[in-house]
Order: C-alpha cells, then sequence, then structure tokens
C-alpha cells in the first residue's frame, strides 16, 4: 500500500516534470541563448556570457518597426474586435430565441475558418471594393495596417463575443430593467449598469485580443502590404538565418508577460482577500510571514524569484562587459584554429613524406631540394647567401655588444643623433 | 410628496403567443391606496404589474394612470417606481449611488444626490451606510434600501413585485408594517403583488384574488376573507372547509345544502350568488376552522356535524385540531387556547358545531390546489 503511494507519487512527479519541460523548456533554452555570444543562437558550448544581443536587437530596424506596426495593428485590432465581440453577445441575448442557435453558429464561424483563408478573402473584398469605389491603389482599402486590422479582427471578434456571452450569461436583466424604471435612458442603462458590469470581461476580451492579435501569422501575411509585423519580419529573418537578437527578443517577451501575470495574480489575491475579510489583512500572528498570496502557491514564489532575477540580470548588464572573454574566447579560438592548422600541416607533410618514400625513384634527385635546404652550409655555394649566415657573420666580426656601443656603426656613427648630446658637452 | 394617482385596467388581456396570461382583467385602484393582486404563482399578478410598469403592453385593453393612456409609454416615462421580486440593486454602486440613480440619469449634482440620499437613508433608518456595497447589507437592509431608491425616483405609483418573499418571516412581519407605514406617510398609490393571503391581508386597502389570469374578485380584505366570491378565493384565502353538495332549500340569504356524505348544513349565501343560486344547484359550503367549535351536546341540528379525531398540533395560542369527516376529507378546527384542559383526544368522536352566518355557500367550482 506505501510503497504502491511512493511508486504513485513519483510517476505523478516524473510527469509532471516531463510535461514542464515540454511546455517551458524551449522557452528556458531560448532564452539563455540570448545570453551566449556566438552569432548563432546557441546553448552549447557555453561560450561568454553577454548582453550585446538585446544591444543588436536594440539597433535592429526592421524588428523595431515591426513591433511598431503589430502594437498599432493590435491596439486597432483591439478596438475593433471588443466593440464588435460586444455588439454581438448584446445582440445574441436580445434576438428571437428561435434564430439564437443559428446566429451563434454564423458569428462562431470565423474561428473555426482557416486564418490563411481569412487573409486571402479579406485581401481579395477590399480590393474589389476599392475598384468598385473607384479608388487608387493606394488608397486606404490598400492599406497594409486596414487591411490587417479587418482581417485579424473577423475571427478575434468572435474569440472576445465568447468571453463576452459568458459574462452576460451571469448578468441580471433586471438591473436594466429596473434602471429604465427608474428613469434612465436604454443609453444611460446600458453605460451605467452593462458596462461596467462588463467590465472585467472587457479587460479580458481586450488582452485576450491584443495577444491574438500580435502573435498572428498567417491571416497577416497576405494583408501587410507595406506594413510588416514583427512576425511577419521573424518569419522573414529566420529565412535568411537568424541571430540571438530574436532569442533575445523572446526573452524580453516572456519576461514581460510573466510580470504581468504575477502582477495580475498580485492584484487578484488582494481583490480575493479584501472580499473575503472585508477589510485589507495585516498578519499580525507572531514572527515572520509569507505574505498570504504565497502561502501555498510555490508558482507565485517561483514568479517573484524570476523577476527577482531579472532585475538583477539587468543591474548585472550594466556593470559587466564581456569583451575580456570575448577576447580569451577569440584567443583560444585562434589558438585552436592556429592549432588545426599545425594539425592540417603536418597532416600534408607527413603525407607528402609517405609519398616520397613510396613515389618512384626516378624523380628522387630532383625532389631532394626541399629536404636539403633545411640543413645550412651543405648548399649551394656553402651557403654563403643563406640569411642564416647573415646573423652568424655579425657575432663573429663583432663578438660584443654589437648595439650597444655608439661608435662602432657606419662611419662610425657620426650621425647618430644619440651622437649630438654627447658631444655638445665635450665641446663646452 | 406626490399625492398617489389612480390606476385603471380597462379590459387588459396579455397575451404571449396562444397562452393568455391576463383575461379581461377591469381593476380600478384609488389614488393613495395599498392594493394587492393576491393569487397563486403563474396566475397573470406579475405580468399585470409588468404592463402598469411599462415593460409590457397589454394585447388588448387600455391602462391607465391619473386618467391618462400609458399605451406606447415606455417604463422610464411612466410615474411608476418597481420594486423588483430580487430587489436588482446596482451591485456595483454604493448605497447612496444606487439610492439616487433615477437622480442620476436625470442630470442631478453629486451634492444634490448625496442630500437627498442622507435624507432618505434616515427615513429608511439606516443611517452613514450610504458608502457600502449592496453586498454588504443584509437582507432587510436591502429591502430597505430599494424602497428608498424607488421612492427617490417620486413616482405616483410603487409596484412591488413579492419584494418581501426572500425574507425570513420574522423580517418579513417586521417589514409588512414599516411598508405600510410607508405607504401612508408618503400618500402615494402602491400596488403589491404577492402569493402570501396574510401579507395582502394585514396591509392592503383591496385586495385582487386572481386565478389563472381571471381577477376572481376585487374587495377589502375583509370582504375577501368572509365573503369570497368563487370557491377558489375562499379556498385560497386563508384556510377552509369544504363541503360539496347540492341546494336543498333557500330562506332569503341562508341555504341549505344537502350535501353528499355529512348530511344537510345550512350556510349564508355568499353575497355574489344571492338571487342566481337556485335549488338543486350543486353547491360548495365553507367553513372556517376557526368558526368550527365542539358542540355542547349531540344533539343533531343543521349546523352540527360528527367527526373523529386524527391528531392535533399545539401552535401556542391555538391549538389545530385535524379530524376524520364522513366526506372522507380532513376537516381542520382551530380552538384558542384558554388554559382549561383540552376537550378532544385522538381517536375520539366530537360533534362539532358553527354558526350558519359564518359559514359560506357557493355555486360549486373550481378550489385552489393544495
Amino acid at each position: 500500500m506505501k510503497t504502491n503511494n511512493i511508486l504513485l507519487k513519483f510517476i505523478l512527479g516524473a510527469y509532471l516534470v516531463v510535461f514542464f519541460g515540454y511546455l517551458l523548456g524551449p522557452l528556458v533554452v531560448m532564452s539563455i541563448t540570448a545570453f551566449n555570444s556566438p552569432s548563432f543562437p546557441k546553448l552549447t558550448p557555453w561560450e561568454c556570457l553577454t548582453f550585446e544581443w538585446f544591444d543588436v536587437l536594440a539597433h535592429d530596424e526592421r524588428i523595431l518597426n515591426g513591433i511598431e506596426n503589430s502594437f498599432v495593428i493590435g491596439i486597432g485590432t483591439v478596438i475593433l474586435s471588443v466593440i464588435m465581440g460586444l455588439a454581438g453577445a448584446l445582440l445574441l441575448t436580445q434576438i428571437w430565441p428561435k434564430l439564437r442557435a443559428t446566429y451563434y453558429t454564423i458569428v462562431i464561424a470565423p474561428i473555426l475558418i482557416p486564418g490563411v483563408v481569412l487573409g486571402i478573402s479579406t485581401l481579395v473584398f477590399w480590393d474589389r471594393m476599392s475598384i468598385m469605389l473607384g479608388m487608387s491603389s493606394g488608397g486606404i482599402l490598400h492599406n497594409g495596417i486596414f487591411l490587417t486590422i479587418l482581417g485579424q479582427s473577423t475571427f478575434i471578434a468572435s474569440y472576445c463575443m465568447l468571453v463576452f456571452i459568458a459574462r452576460l450569461q451571469r448578468f441580471d436583466t433586471g438591473l436594466t430593467e429596473a434602471a429604465l424604471d427608474l428613469g434612465a435612458t436604454q443609453v444611460q442603462a446600458f453605460r451605467k449598469i452593462l458596462l461596467p458590469f462588463m467590465k472585467p470581461a472587457i479587460g479580458s476580451a481586450a488582452v485576450l485580443a491584443f495577444l491574438a492579435s500580435f502573435e498572428n501569422y498567417n491571416t497577416t501575411t497576405f494583408t501587410f502590404g507595406k506594413y510588416p509585423t514583427l512576425t511577419i519580419e521573424l518569419a522573414q529573418k529566420v529565412r535568411y538565418g537568424i541571430n540571438p537578437s530574436i532569442s533575445a527578443l523572446a526573452f524580453i517577451i516572456i519576461a514581460l508577460t510573466i510580470l504581468g501575470a504575477l502582477a495580475h495574480e498580485i492584484y487578484r489575491r488582494r481583490q480575493q482577500l479584501a472580499l473575503a475579510n472585508g477589510a485589507p489583512v495585516a498578519a499580525v500572528s507572531g514572527g515572520f510571514q509569507l505574505p498570504k498570496f504565497f502561502r501555498g502557491n510555490p508558482a507565485a514564489i517561483i514568479l517573484v524569484l524570476l523577476a527577482l532575477g531579472g532585475a538583477s540580470t539587468i543591474w548585472f548588464a550594466q556593470s559587466y562587459s564581456p569583451n575580456a572573454c570575448k577576447m580569451d574566447v577569440r584567443e583560444q579560438k585562434q589558438l585552436l584554429q592556429q592549432e588545426r592548422i599545425k594539425a592540417i600541416r603536418e597532416k600534408r607533410q607527413l603525407e607528402q613524406q609517405q609519398k616520397q618514400h613510396q613515389g618512384p625513384d626516378v624523380f628522387s634527385g630532383s625532389k631532394s631540394g626541399s629536404p636539403a635546404t633545411q640543413s645550412p652550409g651543405k648548399g649551394a655555394f656553402g651557403n654563403v647567401f643563406a640569411p642564416g649566415n647573415l646573423d652568424k657573420s655579425g657575432p663573429a666580426a663583432k663578438p660584443d655588444e654589437p648595439a650597444k656601443s655608439p661608435g662602432k656603426g657606419a662611419f662610425g656613427d657620426v650621425f647618430s643623433p644619440k651622437n649630438l648630446d654627447q658631444a655638445a658637452p665635450k665641446e663646452d | 410628496m406626490t399625492k398617489g394617482v389612480d390606476v385603471d385596467l380597462e379590459n387588459v388581456w396579455i397575451r404571449f403567443g396562444d397562452f393568455v396570461a391576463v383575461r379581461e382583467a377591469n381593476v380600478n385602484i384609488k389614488g393613495g391606496e395599498f392594493f394587492s393582486f393576491l393569487g397563486p404563482s403563474g396566475c397573470g399578478k406579475t405580468t399585470i404589474l409588468r404592463s402598469v410598469s411599462g415593460f409590457l403592453e397589454p394585447s388588448e385593453g387600455t391602462v391607465r394612470i391619473g386618467g391618462r393612456d400609458m399605451t406606447g409609454i415606455g417604463p422610464n416615462k411612466r410615474p411608476t417606481a418597481l420594486i423588483f421580486q430580487n430587489l436588482a440593486l446596482f451591485p456595483l454602486m454604493k448605497i447612496w449611488e444606487n439610492i439616487t440613480f433615477s437622480m442620476e440619469v436625470k442630470g442631478a449634482s453629486k451634492a444634490e444626490r448625496r442630500k437627498r440620499a442622507d435624507e432618505l437613508l434616515e427615513m429608511i433608518a439606516l443611517p452613514d451606510q450610504g458608502e457600502k456595497l449592496p453586498s454588504e447589507l443584509s437582507g432587510g437592509q436591502k429591502q430597505r434600501v430599494a424602497i428608498a431608491r424607488a421612492l427617490c425616483a417620486e413616482p405616483d405609483v410603487l409596484l412591488l413585485d413579492e419584494p418581501l418573499s426572500a425574507l425570513d418571516l420574522k423580517l418579513r412581519q417586521h417589514m409588512r408594517t414599516e411598508l405600510r407605514e410607508i405607504q401612508q406617510r408618503v400618500g402615494i398609490t402602491f400596488i403589491y403583488i404577492t402569493h402570501d393571503q396574510g401579507e395582502a391581508l394585514t396591509m392592503s386597502d383591496n385586495v385582487a384574488v386572481m386565478r389563472a389570469g381571471v381577477v376572481d374578485q376585487i374587495g377589502s380584505g375583509h370582504t375577501v376573507y368572509n365573503d369570497p366570491a368563487t370557491p377558489f378565493v375562499a379556498s385560497f384565502v386563508g384556510e377552509n372547509n369544504v363541503f360539496r353538495g347540492k341546494v336543498k332549500s333557500i330562506d332569503g340569504d341562508m341555504a341549505l345544502i344537502s350535501t353528499n356524505r355529512t348530511g344537510e348544513l345550512l350556510a349564508r349565501i355568499a353575497t355574489t350568488a344571492q338571487g342566481t343560486l337556485k335549488v338543486g344547484d350543486p353547491a360548495m359550503l365553507f367553513v372556517r376552522p376557526e368558526a368550527l367549535n365542539i358542540a355542547p351536546d349531540i344533539t343533531p341540528a343543521p349546523n352540527r356535524f360528527a367527526a373523529m379525531v386524527k391528531h392535533e398540533e399545539f401552535e401556542g395560542q391555538i391549538y389545530n385540531v385535524f379530524l376524520e369527516g364522513s366526506e372522507g376529507k380532513e376537516i381542520k378546527m382551530s380552538l384558542v387556547n384558554i388554559g382549561t384542559e383540552r376537550q378532544s383526544a385522538e381517536g375520539m368522536n366530537l360533534t362539532l358545531e358553527y354558526v350558519p352566518e359564518q359559514a359560506v355557500v357557493l355555486p360549486a367550482g373550481e378550489l385552489a390546489s393544495e
């Protein structure tokens, strides 16, 4: 019974490790490559801790431009999708009950249609519209931002609508009636009663819409025109080879996501606590205690640790220079290279020697030149012209301090500038 | 405070598809009156209320408020305020904002609203609760806030849709008196919807009893209780013992009924049936539990019948005796507890009597289901 239990726990633990490894492993690996110095994203071999890829990223015009376009399109999509989604959800509650199922199917359909199809159809439709309206090809209906926002909103609005429907199901229509009964107009009842009630859903729908827009590729790829988004830029980059600045971008996005999630979690827990107790909780029980939302929530603790790690990394990055390390690595690389070259040379020589020994004797006379040069004094003319003999003749002629003794050069070093100083005091 | 105005329903029919929710309702509610619609759930009383408040248009007939035809006038334009069954306080607004919502939509300044909210909070005895949210109040407090919110709109007619049904008994009884007091203080017309005949009788000047979309009787609580117009009213309002039979003879406003199993019984003919009830007609005779008593002797008389005690319930001020009569149905008798020794015991055969004027004869008809 007990061993069985332990085994079960072990299996469960192993499963969790594998599962989270599968989920988070790629993210972790990619984040780490952002700090490694090789110019292709690599985890091994670890060369140098570097932050230069963040620098590269910060100066990459195309990426920055892509981020900017993504933001503009994301915000546009949020506005359009939230409005359309809310309208769609409200209509669902108002529509004649028999039509409800049909209507629901129609408005939910864009989620099921492949994004590629949506992208093409958006492009084709607005191109036709533009022609029908007699607009020039540079008009707004051909504008990449306009088309991308419309194309993405077709299905993102449906996501938003699902969020709104879920919230609306908990809405008491009696509240709207009460507002009307108290003299509010329909608009006032909507603005003062329904909209505040929908606020949390609007928030989540907006976040959802923004993320969906930001990461969208398959619809955008048809509609972006002159305004490539980040995903488009990344895809194009990958085609021509990538460097770790993309990992750096990924790291920033991951860090922002974690921080956002953490902030939201803290906020939510606080609210729950406030709701549960009617007042903010100050733990008064003796000794140090973790804030309540940490207790029994290892995820929150990990998140905080990650955030702290991120902050300290940034601090470290400002005081740390990887140049020394890189020089080392470069030297090491050069050494390695030289060794390699040497090894190759030796290998070649070895091969040549082997060839010599194995080669036909007819050529041995003419081929013997190269080994012969290595032995000075044994060449033609008694090696008089061999450069090695110049040095040897020098010390032979002037055995003691050949460079340090002035007056022993050509012309007795009369013109040596050093002698001017020495000569002057003597004449005085 | 505004003086209450008349509310008239003239030949009002309300249909939902093939279903008739309200059938030919003719009701005149006088200004400043506390008027109740009483009926079991599903009888159409809430539908009537919604047609007065403007959420529904009658399929036929007209609703007049203060003599003015309300056809085509939306709920936000009518001089009515509705207190919802679930109160429908705005959960995201503070109490004072809830109360003064009707001023906010008319564009009143914050200071003005604050002042009015404080006055009304004072009136409903909830001072200093203005900053709270509805979820922080108890049921009775929410109730009072809902009333204050409706009154803040200064309506000519206040409509209440079973507002006390969610409260516990003690609080309900307390709120009854409070509602009545408020109504008398502000002097506007109250139209109250309830399925609880106790509420209707204690608070109302007049009661309309409804059955399946039809208004069976309109009258004061006293009339409805003592002189019901239909068997339904007789059996729905308060408790009643019923005996079925045929009219044997009529003498003025008294009738002798030969019941199926209990012999001949004498009772007064209900006012609405006088002149129409004829000898030989199938009839129903109703005797209230409190009208029954133990006869001093066993001499047969047309206001006496025999029954066997099945069991008793002691309620404090009264004790209820349940007996088995020859009709096979259970008969209930309520005896006032005057401290003396009880005269009944289980299994005992008793002769019961009643004052014939306190029993009512009506033409046979539909009873309220148990």
